[in-house]
C-alpha cells in the first residue's frame, strides 16, 4: 500500500447533514435544542438514530436559544441550537442577541433554502446571514460542503474563546445532502486567524497591584467575565479579595462569583443594587473592575460616577476598556489569568494593604449597611414579593439549586434577596433584558443538571412570553419550578409610569390572566397557589417536593415598588430608599426622563 | 450639570469637543459579507465614514485591505480601532494618521468642460498639479490626479470656475514607509 492509498483510506465521506452531527459529537456536545422544518430535515434525519446526542424539541425557536443559554451558563459549555430557515431563524434572533449582550457561547445552526434558490424569495427563505450579522460574534453561510467541517469546528473555537458569544452557521439544504470528506477538530485548518489575547500585560498588572495595595478605600467591582473565565477565576477572586481586604460588589451578571456569605460581600450594585455597594463605588479611591463593562444600569449618571477614584479595568474585550468610563490602567486579558498573575505579583512583592485605612473604610461601609437599603414594609395579610423571595431562599438554602429569572421587578428582587455562594447558579437576561428568558433557560439548566432544583423566578407578564415551553418541560420530564410573583401588572413598567409619567398606567395591567394553576394542569404539570403569608412556607415546601414541572402562582401585593433605586439621571450616592420615596416624580429631572 | 454635583475628575466636556479625521488600514479575511460586517459596525455604533476603499490584496492568503477614513474625538477613534480589531475577520488594524511613517494617497478623475481661455488656464493648472490628461474633446478634458486628499480638494477648487462638471475619487489608500508591513 502506498502512502497515498493510506491517506485515501482514512478519509471519512459523509453527507453535510452527517458532518453536522459528527462535528457536534467530536466537539463534546451532549444536548441540543431545536425545532425541525423543511430546510433542516436532512440534519434531523441524521439525528434520528444518533444515541450520543440528546435533542430537546422546544415549542418556539426563541425558547431553543434561551434553553441553550441556560445550558451554557450553568455548565460553562457552549449551547447548541438547531432551527430551520426563514421563521425558524428569525424566531431565534432574540435569543441570539441576548447571548451576544451577555457573552454566552452559542452555536446556532440554521437551515437555508438550496443554494440555487437563494435570492429568489423562495418559500421560507430569509437572509439569515444578513439579519444575524450585527447580532452574532460571527456567522457563516456554507456554500460548499468541503468548507463545512472547517466552519463547524471554527465556530466552536470562536464561540468559546476570547469574549464568548453566539455564532450562526447557515447551511443550505443541498449542502446538507452533498457528500464530502469529514475532518475532525484537530484536522481542519482554520481560515480565521482568531486568537484573542488572554494573558494580561505583566507591567500593567504589577502597576495595578501596587495601586490596590496603596489604596485607602479600594473596591472590587466584578462582572459576568469572572463567571465566563470559569470556576477557577471565582476561586482566585476570593483569594485576591482576602489578600487585598477590599469589599466586593458585582453586576447582575456576576452574582455568585463571590460568595454572598462572605463578610467582604456588599451585594449587587447599580440601579436597584445595594445601598452600601453603590455608596462604596461612589466614595472609593481605587476601583478594580474585573470582567464588567460599566453598563448604564451600573454607572448611573456618568459624569458623577465615582468621581474621586482611580480605575483599573480588567477585561478580555479591549473595546470594553475605556468605552463608557475612562480608566487609569486597562488590562486586556482573561479574568482568571490576570487575577492569578496579580496574586503572584502581590505575594512576590510582599504587598500589604493599609490596614488602618481599610479599618476606617469598613467602618464607613458598616454605616451604609446599617441603613438597611433593602428594607420593605412587612404585611401580615398579603404576601410581599420581597418576602416571597426571602422565604424561597431560606427554604432552598443549602440545596443544589439553580435560579433563572424573567425580566422586571421580580428579577431585581431575586438579585437582591436570593443569595449565591457559587458561580454558574444564576441565569438571567442582563444586557438585552429579555422577558421570557427564564422559563426556557430553566429547561436548559435542568437538562444539564437533571437532579438539581431549578427554579425560574418569574413575573406574570414575562412568563407568558414563552409559557409554551412548559410543554417542553413536561415532554422531557424536567421538574422545573416556575415561581411566579403574580401582581397582575407589568410591575417594572407600572413602577416607571408611577415615577415618570404621572401615574398614568398606560396598558400595563393584564386584566385577563390565565388561571396559572389550571394552566399547569392543562400542560400536565402541577399548579400551586399561595395567597396568604401564613401558607407560603408550606406551599414552597410542597413545590420543592414535587418531581414534576410546577407553576407556582404566588399572589403578591399589587403596587409594590422595587427599591432602593438610582432614579434616572442620578448618581450612586443619590439612591432613593423605600422609606423616603414620597413624591418620586419630583426627583427626576427632565434630562433623566429621557433616559431608558 | 448642577453646582451641587461633585465635579468629575474627568474633563469630559473638553475631551468630547475635539474631533479629528483618522485613516485606518484594516487587513481582513476576504470572505462574503466582510465589507457589510465592517460597514454595519460603523452604522450600528453611529460612526462616520468619510471614505472607504477595499480590494483583495493577497490572493493566496485571501486577504483584502480596507482603508477607511473616519472622524471622531480621541475617545471615539480609540473605540473604532478597538471595535475593528475585535471583528473575527480582522487580521490587523493600523491607525495610519497617528503613524509618522504613514503614507496616504488618493486618485481622482476630474472632468472639466469649457472653451476659450478657460481651457488654456485649466491645462496650466493641471500642469502645475502634475495631473494627466486622459481624455480630450473640443469641449472637455478628463484629468487624472494622484496625491493627498488635500491636494485633490485644492485642484477641484481651482477647476470649479474653469468649468468643473464631474469628480470621481477613489478615497484614501495608505501604506507605511520603510520595511515594516501591516
Amino acid at each position: 500500500m502506498t502512502a497515498h492509498q493510506t491517506i485515501e483510506a482514512e478519509i471519512t465521506t459523509l453527507s453535510g447533514a452527517e458532518m453536522v452531527v459528527r462535528a457536534l459529537i467530536d466537539q463534546g456536545v451532549e444536548v441540543l435544542f431545536g425545532y425541525p422544518g423543511g430546510a433542516v430535515l436532512p440534519i434531523y434525519d441524521a439525528l434520528f438514530a444518533e444515541p450520543r446526542l440528546k435533542h430537546v424539541l422546544v415549542r418556539h425557536e426563541q425558547g431553543a436559544t434561551h434553553a441553550a443559554e441556560g445550558y451554557a451558563r450553568s455548565t460553562g459549555k457552549p449551547g447548541v441550537v438547531l432551527v430551520t430557515s426563514g421563521p425558524g431563524a428569525t424566531n431565534a434572533v432574540t435569543g441570539i442577541v441576548d447571548a451576544l449582550m451577555d457573552s454566552i457561547p452559542l452555536i446556532v445552526i440554521t437551515g437555508q433554502v438550496a443554494t440555487h434558490l437563494i435570492g429568489t424569495d423562495a418559500f421560507q427563505e430569509c437572509d439569515t446571514i444578513g439579519i444575524t450579522r450585527p447580532c452574532t460574534k460571527h456567522n457563516y453561510l456554507v456554500k460548499d460542503v468541503a468548507d463545512l467541517p472547517r466552519i463547524l469546528h471554527e465556530a466552536f473555537h470562536i464561540a468559546t474563546s476570547g469574549r464568548p458569544g453566539p455564532v450562526v452557521i447557515d447551511i443550505p439544504k443541498d449542502v446538507q445532502f452533498a457528500k464530502g470528506a469529514y475532518l475532525g477538530p484537530t484536522e481542519v485548518k482554520h481560515v480565521h486567524n482568531y486568537a484573542p489575547r488572554t494573558k494580561g500585560d505583566p507591567g500593567r498588572i504589577a502597576e495595578a497591584a501596587a495601586m490596590i495595595a496603596n489604596a485607602r478605600r479600594p473596591i472590587l467591582y466584578t462582572g459576568g467575565g469572572v463567571i465566563n473565565a470559569g470556576p477557577g477565576a471565582a476561586k482566585l477572586l476570593r483569594e485576591f479579595a482576602a489578600l487585598s481586604g477590599a469589599p466586593v460588589t458585582s453586576t447582575l451578571m456576576g452574582l455568585g462569583a463571590f460568595p454572598a456569605a462572605d463578610p467582604q460581600w456588599l451585594g449587587m450594585l447599580g440601579m436597584h443594587g445595594a445601598y452600601e455597594a453603590n455608596h462604596a463605588m461612589h466614595d472609593c479611591d481605587v476601583m478594580v473592575a474585573i470582567g464588567a463593562r460599566f453598563d448604564d444600569r451600573v454607572t448611573g449618571r456618568l459624569d458623577a460616577f465615582s468621581p474621586g477614584s482611580r480605575k483599573i479595568h480588567i477585561d478580555i474585550d479591549a473595546s470594553s476598556i475605556g468605552k463608557n468610563v475612562r480608566t487609569d490602567i486597562g488590562i486586556v486579558g482573561d479574568a482568571g489569568s490576570v487575577l492569578a498573575d496579580m496574586i503572584a505579583v502581590w505575594k512576590q512583592k510582599n504587598l500589604k494593604p493599609d490596614k488602618a485605612a481599610l479599618a476606617d473604610w469598613w467602618k464607613q461601609i458598616d454605616l451604609w449597611r446599617a441603613r438597611n437599603g433593602f428594607a420593605y414594609a412587612p404585611d401580615s395579610k398579603l404576601i410581599k414579593p420581597q418576602y416571597a423571595i426571602q422565604r424561597l431562599y431560606e427554604l432552598t438554602k443549602g440545596q443544589d439549586v439553580y435560579i433563572t429569572t424573567e425580566v422586571g421587578q421580580h428579577q431585581m428582587w431575586a438579585a437582591q434577596f436570593f443569595r449565591f455562594e457559587e458561580p454558574n447558579r444564576w441565569m438571567t437576561s442582563g444586557g438585552l433584558g429579555t422577558m421570557g428568558y427564564g422559563l426556557p433557560a430553566a429547561v436548559g439548566v435542568q437538562m444539564a443538571h437533571p437532579d438539581s432544583l431549578v427554579i425560574d423566578i418569574a413575573g406574570d407578564a414575562s412568563v407568558q412570553m414563552t409559557m409554551q415551553e412548559m410543554s417542553t418541560a413536561v415532554q422531557y420530564d424536567l421538574p422545573i419550578k416556575i415561581f411566579i410573583l403574580n401582581n397582575e401588572w407589568m410591575g417594572m413598567v407600572r413602577q416607571w409610569q408611577q415615577l415618570l409619567h404621572g401615574e398614568r398606567y398606560s396598558h400595563s395591567y393584564s386584566s385577563s390572566l390565565p388561571d396559572f394553576v389550571k394552566l399547569a394542569e392543562a400542560y400536565g404539570g402541577v399548579g400551586i397557589r399561595a395567597e396568604h403569608p401564613d401558607e407560603l412556607d408550606d406551599k414552597i415546601r410542597e413545590m420543592i417536593c414535587v418531581r414534576k414541572p410546577v407553576i407556582f402562582d404566588c399572589r403578591v401585593t399589587k403596587d409594590e415598588n422595587c427599591f432602593p433605586m438610582i432614579v434616572s439621571g442620578k448618581a450612586h450616592n443619590e439612591m432613593t430608599l423605600a422609606d423616603e420615596a414620597g413624591d418620586l416624580g419630583a426627583l427626576v429631572s427632565d434630562a433623566g426622563k429621557r433616559l431608558v | 450639570m448642577s453646582d451641587a454635583q461633585p465635579a468629575s475628575v474627568y474633563d469630559l466636556a473638553h475631551e468630547e469637543e475635539v474631533e479629528s479625521l483618522a485613516t485606518f488600514a484594516v487587513l481582513v479575511d476576504n470572505e462574503p459579507g466582510v465589507l457589510h460586517r465592517l460597514v454595519g459596525l460603523f452604522a450600528a455604533r453611529g460612526y462616520n465614514i468619510d471614505s472607504l476603499t477595499v480590494a483583495e490584496t493577497d490572493q493566496n492568503a485571501h486577504t483584502s485591505r480596507v482603508t477607511i477614513v473616519t472622524r471622531g474625538t480621541p475617545h471615539v477613534l480609540a473605540q473604532i480601532e478597538a471595535q475593528l480589531t475585535k471583528m473575527v475577520s480582522t487580521r490587523h488594524v493600523q491607525d495610519v494618521t497617528r503613524d509618522p511613517n504613514g503614507l496616504e494617497r488618493e486618485l481622482a478623475l476630474i472632468k472639466v468642460k469649457g472653451s476659450g481661455p478657460d481651457r488654456v488656464e485649466a491645462l496650466r493648472v493641471a500642469d502645475i498639479f502634475r495631473a494627466k490628461v486622459i481624455d480630450i474633446t473640443h469641449q472637455s478634458f478628463v484629468f487624472e490626479l494622484t496625491g493627498a486628499s488635500s491636494k485633490i480638494d485644492k485642484f477641484t477648487e481651482l477647476m470649479r470656475p474653469l468649468g468643473l462638471v464631474e469628480v470621481s475619487r477613489t478615497g484614501v489608500l495608505s501604506i507605511q514607509r520603510g520595511v515594516e508591513v501591516l
